[in-house]
Formats: structure tokens, C-alpha cells, sequence
């Protein structure tokens, strides 16, 4: 460590003031969004003041600024994944009790890098290293759920509130969900091989190190791999709200998915467990929902559930544990947003 | 097992110009296969001789200590975990 800090320690000043031009330009950037809408309607002779000039002015205005907020907290996200991984994760929760250690795993589960490729050999690593399984549960219901992707695209579409929101009850739904079936104490329910191993040795290596340059690098990477998979949707997002706004407000949905609907979280969420979609995927079909009447609560279950969990989530999760746990995590993690549906629907 | 199985690939290790030995990590997701196909390529575009095994028992896969797939050993040793490596650092191996 202390090596690899000497040698960088010469381009370390022009790393930094590299970082802070790159903030400036985003914060221009960000601060021109407007000036640049404006330009864009005029450069293609439209009216302001008519619907197709503010569907496309809405257009020109949310792109930029939805791709600057998720290139911006997705940058900072690839540089944070280099201080804290899987492996620090697994140490810092090993041996917690059931409470705090729910809470500690659904906050670690934003900020450490996961991909549901992966959850069961973290999960069996979790368990061998003595992470109660109600804590491993906290974890592996808030990591893939609540992340930077759906908080930036929410935050930028929404607003801050929405996200925020979501933030909140996201760590709900993981901290409960995991309490409960802690509670139950059904390790003897998970598959036997896992059991066997849960028993070995935890295999430790030593953590990777990374010079300042190289984290730096690492957030430019994970801007490029997020952005590039997310932006068609994240497209296909603003430019069914910029249809929406220009043209007819209508109620269309606030009938079947507005808040006089009692049945509407439920069903919101019965159509969303089985779905498979990554964040960016279903925010065009949030904006939709919420543009024609839907109450948020209602959408934003139906969100949750689609992300949390997922057919083929399940299929890979049972090979590690046995049918009645699987049912349990289920049913507890659906219980539990249909409650944040319900409260939302009536304290908004 | 695990041991006898490292004992093996420290000897090779002492070789010089020995074939790299390099096992993917993962339980054939499509990071996987993308890692192993990059490492494939590097190595072919390099001229480096490699062999490449995919390892997707689960037991395996945690005796090297690895949670987050897909991890890369290189004659024993691993080099990488979670998600697809830098290609920059996969030259970096077989330099």
C-alpha cells in the first residue's frame, strides 16, 4: 500500500485537478440544461408555446439531465466499489446479531458491487464466514434493489423525492424482510450441500489494493458498462414522457391503478414478482404509469417487486435453498412491499 | 483436495515458459463467458499459449476465495473477482 501510493504520489495533484475541471464541466453543464432546451426548439424552427415544441423541449431538457445525474452518481459509485467489496462486506457483518447487523447488511447492499450472477456463491460466503442468515437476507434483497442505477434514474425523472422515497422503503422492505425470517430460524431449510459447506473453512485472500489513478479508472469503466446498457432505456423513458406531457394529460389509469383501488397493489405486485427487468427497464414504464394517474405508491410496489424479485432470481436461489424457504423469502419480501404500496397510497 | 490441487500449480509456476494455466470462475453466467472469451483473445492476439478451464462448482469456486463472479486464477493464483476484467488488465497477466 505504501508503495503504491509513492509512486503515484507525483501525478497525484494532477489527477486531482483533473477530477475537479471534470466537476466544473458537469456543473456547467447541468446549469445550461435550460439554454440548451431553448436552443434545441429554436434550431428546429418550432413554436415554444406549442404541444410538439413542449414535448420536444421536455425531450432535449430530460436526456442531458437524467445522463449527467447517472453518469455523476454512477462515476462516484465505480470509485466507491473500489473501497468496498463482497469480501469487506462479509467481515464487517460476520458474527453481527439480528437487528443492527439487518440494518448494517441492507445499507452495505447500495454501496457494494453485485450482480445476481453471483448470489449464491456469496450467499454460501456470507453464511461459512457466520452471517446470520436473516442478516444475509437483508443483504441480498436490498443490494440488487435498491442501487445507484434505479436511485439516479429515479432522482432524475421523478425528483428527489421519489427517490428518496424509494431509498427509504427500499432499506425497509430488506431490514424487515430479513428481521422476519431470521426470526424464523429456518437454516435448516437451506439445501444440504450448502449446509456441508456452510461448515468449511472460509478461504480468505487478500483484498485488492488500488492506486488513486486506478480507482479513478475504475469509475470512468463503470460509467462506460452503465450508461452503455442503460441509455436505450433511459431513452425510450423521457421520449414516452415527453409524448405524454406535450400531448393529452388523461386519467387513463388513475381508475384501475389510481388510489380509490384497493386491489391495485396487490395486483401491481402479483404482475411484478414473476417479471424479470433491471431498473432502467421499467422506468419507462413507471413514467407511463404515473403520467396517466397511477398512484405512486402502486407504482413504485410494482417497481420493488419487479426488481426484488424475479423467476429467474428464485430459480437460482433454489438451488440453495429448499422449497419452504424459498416460499418464506417470497412471501415475506412481497408482504412487505405491498405494505410500503398501502402506506404510501394512503399517507400521500 | 483443494491442497494437493495447489501443491500442483506452484510447481508449475517454477517452470519457465510453461503453458499459463488460467481457470474462469463463475457458475456459467454471461460475465463468464465473456471473461473467457476475452482472456481467449488477448492470448491468441498476444501469441501467448493459455489453457482455459471454466470452473462452476460452487465448492471450488469458494476454496480460492471468491464470492463475487466471475474470478480469474492464473496458475493458481487469483487475479480478479467480480465482473468482466479490464482488457488493459488482462494483458497485464499474460505480458
Amino acid at each position: 500500500m505504501e508503495q503504491a501510493e509513492t509512486t503515484v504520489n507525483g501525478n497525484k495533484p494532477r489527477w486531482f485537478a483533473g477530477l475537479a475541471l471534470l466537476a466544473v464541466i458537469w456543473v456547467a453543464a447541468y446549469a445550461s440544461l435550460g439554454a440548451f432546451a431553448d436552443g434545441m426548439v429554436r434550431l428546429l424552427g418550432l413554436d415554444p408555446q406549442s404541444r410538439l415544441g413542449d414535448a420536444v423541449r421536455f425531450f432535449f431538457f430530460d436526456t442531458p439531465k437524467v445522463l449527467l445525474l447517472l453518469a455523476g452518481i454512477v462515476f462516484v459509485m465505480g470509485i466507491v466499489h473500489t473501497y468496498v467489496s463482497a469480501e469487506r462486506t462479509r467481515d464487517l457483518l460476520a458474527g453481527r446479531r439480528l437487528g443492527l447487523g439487518n440494518v448494517m447488511a441492507a445499507g452495505l447492499g447500495i454501496v457494494t458491487p453485485f450482480c445476481s450472477c453471483s448470489a449464491v456463491p456469496l450467499f454460501i460466503g456470507f453464511l461459512q464466514a457466520g452471517v446470520p442468515l436473516g442478516v444475509t437476507f437483508s443483504f441480498l434483497i436490498s443490494a440488487p434493489m435498491v442501487n445507484e442505477v434505479a436511485l439516479a434514474l429515479l432522482f432524475g425523472m421523478f425528483g428527489w423525492k421519489v427517490a428518496a422515497l424509494y431509498l427509504g422503503l427500499g432499506l425497509f422492505v430488506a431490514i424487515a424482510a430479513g428481521l422476519v425470517i431470521g426470526e424464523l430460524r429456518m437454516e435448516h431449510h437451506l439445501e444440504d450441500w450448502v449446509r456441508a459447506l456452510q461448515s468449511g473453512q472460509v478461504v480468505r485472500r487478500p483484498a485488492e489494493e488500488y492506486t488513486l489513478p486506478e480507482r479513478i479508472r475504475a469509475g470512468f469503466s463503470h460509467v462506460k458498462e452503465i450508461v452503455g446498457k442503460v441509455w436505450p432505456y433511459m431513452l425510450g423513458g423521457i421520449a414516452l414522457g415527453a409524448g405524454i406531457h406535450g400531448y393529452v394529460p388523461e386519467d387513463f389509469m388513475a381508475s384501475i391503478m389510481g388510489k380509490g383501488a384497493w386491489w391495485a397493489v396487490p395486483a401491481a405486485v402479483a404482475v411484478g414478482v414473476p417479471m424479470y427487468s433491471n431498473a432502467a427497464g421499467i422506468i419507462p414504464v413507471v413514467e407511463a404509469l404515473l403520467a396517466k394517474g397511477a398512484a405512486l405508491g402502486t407504482v413504485l410496489a410494482f417497481m420493488m417487486s419487479v426488481i426484488a424479485l424475479s423467476l429467474p432470481e428464485i430459480i437460482i436461489l433454489r438451488k440453495v435453498l429448499k422449497p419452504r424457504l424459498i416460499g418464506v423469502f417470497v412471501g415475506v419480501v412481497s408482504v412487505g412491499i405491498l405494505l410500503v404500496g398501502y402506506v404510501f397510497n394512503l399517507v400521500l | 483436495m483443494l491442497h494437493a490441487y495447489r501443491g500442483r500449480k506452484i510447481l508449475l509456476l517454477n517452470k519457465e515458459n510453461h503453458v499459463k494455466d488460467i481457470k474462469v470462475l463463475g457458475s456459467g453466467c454471461a460475465n463468464c463467458e465473456t471473461t473467457a472469451k476475452l482472456i481467449q483473445e488477448v492470448a491468441q492476439a498476444k501469441g501467448v499459449e493459455v489453457a482455459i478451464e471454466k470452473v462452476q462448482d460452487m465448492a471450488a469456486i469458494l476454496g480460492y476465495g471468491v464470492m463475487s463472479t466471475p474470478g480469474v486464477v492464473i496458475d493458481g493464483q487469483v487475479v480478479h473477482s467480480g465482473g468482466v476484467p479490464d482488457r488493459k488488465k488482462v494483458e497485464g497477466w499474460l505480458g
